[in-house]
């Protein structure tokens, strides 16, 4: 009890009363944190969820850089309505890949955690360029330049960046990411599945748009196969939910 | 510093501390405050027993109620899923059409469906089934793949031109690009084309002998179209691929008709559905199948 005598000398000292805060934050701080890092139960253990494939990083990148973040969330809460429109909560695991997550704060458009296979990509393309031409009242920008070329020389570089705070790509997917992001990009979807889809699991092949021209891949078939994957990686017919309880 | 004193206006004593002459009161907190403070902290000791509250190393405290948030949803949706259960099961057992013949089940069905529709359908085919450019209207009496009940909760089911192993699929080769028909002939068969589209079809244009030969197989000798391989009726002035009849001159709205054909018989574009079994369940689909077909055009 002697401290509180003395709480004169700590209030009057700006180094001690400094150091008492800090001391006094770090505890709460570190009761509420440093839990998350050791307990098992934070990430769901779900089979499915991989690393994004060149395409769908290179995509998420443009998410990133267009602000689609500002009105779009990804995280559906574990609501009655929310299950009812968007499908299944969200999952920790889901966006343990993702650096950032894109949780999001604010929807002034619907929440996009599994948008992936809801719509044909080709509504993408078009919703993207001219969002009013498909949804007479929506509200959002078109993004029309989005079809200029996708500049991905330097995708391996970022795959190797995203292993450095944790994702485990592996050597040969970092060094192959150019070859792999041109072959998801050009494959045949209707044809027989190229090895890309080994490596990465329900990745969506081809196109955003039939090209007549096959010119070079651009921004607008990143993202598109990005928010096709949005959503899809676990099968959660397979999901026994006591195990994803909390 | 100056040292603790009684301060003669309030009668209460100071807290010995002073800064340029100003003295602080050691004014005691309210009862009522501290009364409310002992018992939040006694109600958190409890919520400690009851609740999910402490993290340990590799787990936390479920506590004796063993509340989840998550557990909580599963348990509210199994009680939503009980109670439309008295409406579902019946739509599910019984086929579309007989769900549409019980005048209580279709009132059901097509409020569901409409609510579904206007989440998941609305953005291609629009509030309504109004349509637009490259997504077939759904309140007409026009078909792609078949306008009666049954034939419609397919196309729901499983979509056009994706990777579902039931989808709806079908290609129109590029005639064009691939050299099948040169540039003057795809003119003649436009020509053609909207003389057919008028129902007024004109055989002495040389298009009337390439439709016969290339178009005929699919689109029907009178451009009847066919449902079974998704070919659209040539027959009507029903275009996807063109703008909404507005207030153009005919020869305008000619002009555009026949580019749309050039564009589409030289290099096809094909629309494509997701297959909606995989998101979303049987009644849900069922009730989607009955809203569809009473919009104004079903079979």
């Amino acid at each position: 009890m002697s401290l509180f005598k003395h709480h004169a000398r700590i209030e009057t000292n700006a180094l001690l009363l400094t150091v008492g805060i800090v001391v006094t934050v770090s505890v709460g701080g570190l009761v509420e944190v440093a839990p998350l890092f050791s307990i098992e139960s934070t990430i769901e253990r779900v089979e499915g969820v991989r690393p994004y494939s060149p395409l769908e990083q290179a995509g998420r990148d443009i998410y990133l850089r267009e602000g689609c973040y500002n009105c779009h969330s990804q995280m559906i809460r574990p609501f009655k309505d929310e299950a009812e429109r968007y499908g299944h909560y969200s999952l920790a695991a889901e966006s343990k890949y993702d650096h950032p997550f894109q949780w999001g704060s604010k929807r002034t458009g619907p929440d996009l955690a599994r948008v992936g296979g809801k719509y044909a990509s080709d509504w993408h393309v078009r919703h993207m360029i001219d969002p009013r031409s498909v949804v007479p009242g929506s509200v959002m920008p078109g993004y029309p330049h989005l079809t200029r070329p996708l500049d991905y020389g330097d995708i391996g570089t970022r795959l190797k960046v995203l292993r450095q705070v944790g994702v485990p790509y592996d050597d040969a997917q970092i060094e192959g990411a150019a070859h792999d992001l041109e072959e998801q990009a050009l494959a045949d979807p209707n044809g027989a599945p190229p090895p890309v889809v080994a490596r990465y699991p329900k990745a969506r092949l081809g196109r955003a748009v039939e090209s007549p021209e096959n010119g070079p891949v651009t921004e607008m078939d990143a993202l598109v196969a990005y928010l096709q994957v949005l959503g899809t990686m676990v099968d959660f017919t397979q999901v026994d939910p006591a195990l994803i309880r909390r | 510093m100056a040292s603790v004193e009684k301060d003669p206006v309030t009668g209460r004593y100071t807290t010995g501390h002073e800064w340029d002459g100003i003295r602080e009161l050691n004014t005691p907190l309210p009862r009522w405050w501290i009364l409310v403070f002992w018992v939040c902290v006694i109600w958190s000791i409890g919520y400690w027993i009851l609740m999910p509250t402490w993290p340990l190393l590799n787990g936390y405290t479920p506590g004796i109620l063993g509340y989840s948030s998550r557990g909580d949803l599963e348990g509210e949706i199994a009680a939503q899923k009980t109670e439309r259960a008295v409406w579902l099961n019946r739509i599910e057992s019984l086929p579309a059409a007989a769900v549409e013949a019980d005048p209580e089940l279709l009132t059901y069905a097509r409020a569901g469906g409409r609510i579904a529709f206007e989440e998941n359908c609305a953005p291609c085919h629009g509030i309504g089934g109004v349509g637009a450019f490259g997504y077939p209207t759904l309140a007409d009496d026009e078909w792609l793949w078949g306008g009666t009940i049954d034939e419609i909760e397919q196309t729901v089911k499983f979509g056009v031109r994706n990777s579902n192993p039931n989808t709806h699929l079908s290609e129109m080769p590029k005639f064009g690009v691939d050299g099948i028909l040169t540039p003057e002939q795809i003119e003649q068969v436009a020509d053609y084309v909207l003389t057919v589209a008028d129902r007024a079809p004109v055989a002495s244009l040389p298009g009337a002998a390439i439709f016969a030969e290339n178009c005929a197989v699919c689109h029907g000798e009178a451009g009847e179209g066919n449902k079974e391989i998704g070919a659209p009726a040539l027959s009507n002035q029903i275009w996807l691929y063109a703008s909404k009849l507005g207030n153009q001159t005919p020869e305008i709205r000619d002009a555009e008709i026949r580019a749309t054909v050039i564009a589409q018989v030289t290099r096809p574009r094909h629309g494509a559905m997701p297959a909606w079994s995989e998101r979303l369940g049987p009644g849900t689909i069922r009730m989607l199948a009955v809203y569809v077909h009473t919009l104004g055009g079903g079979r």
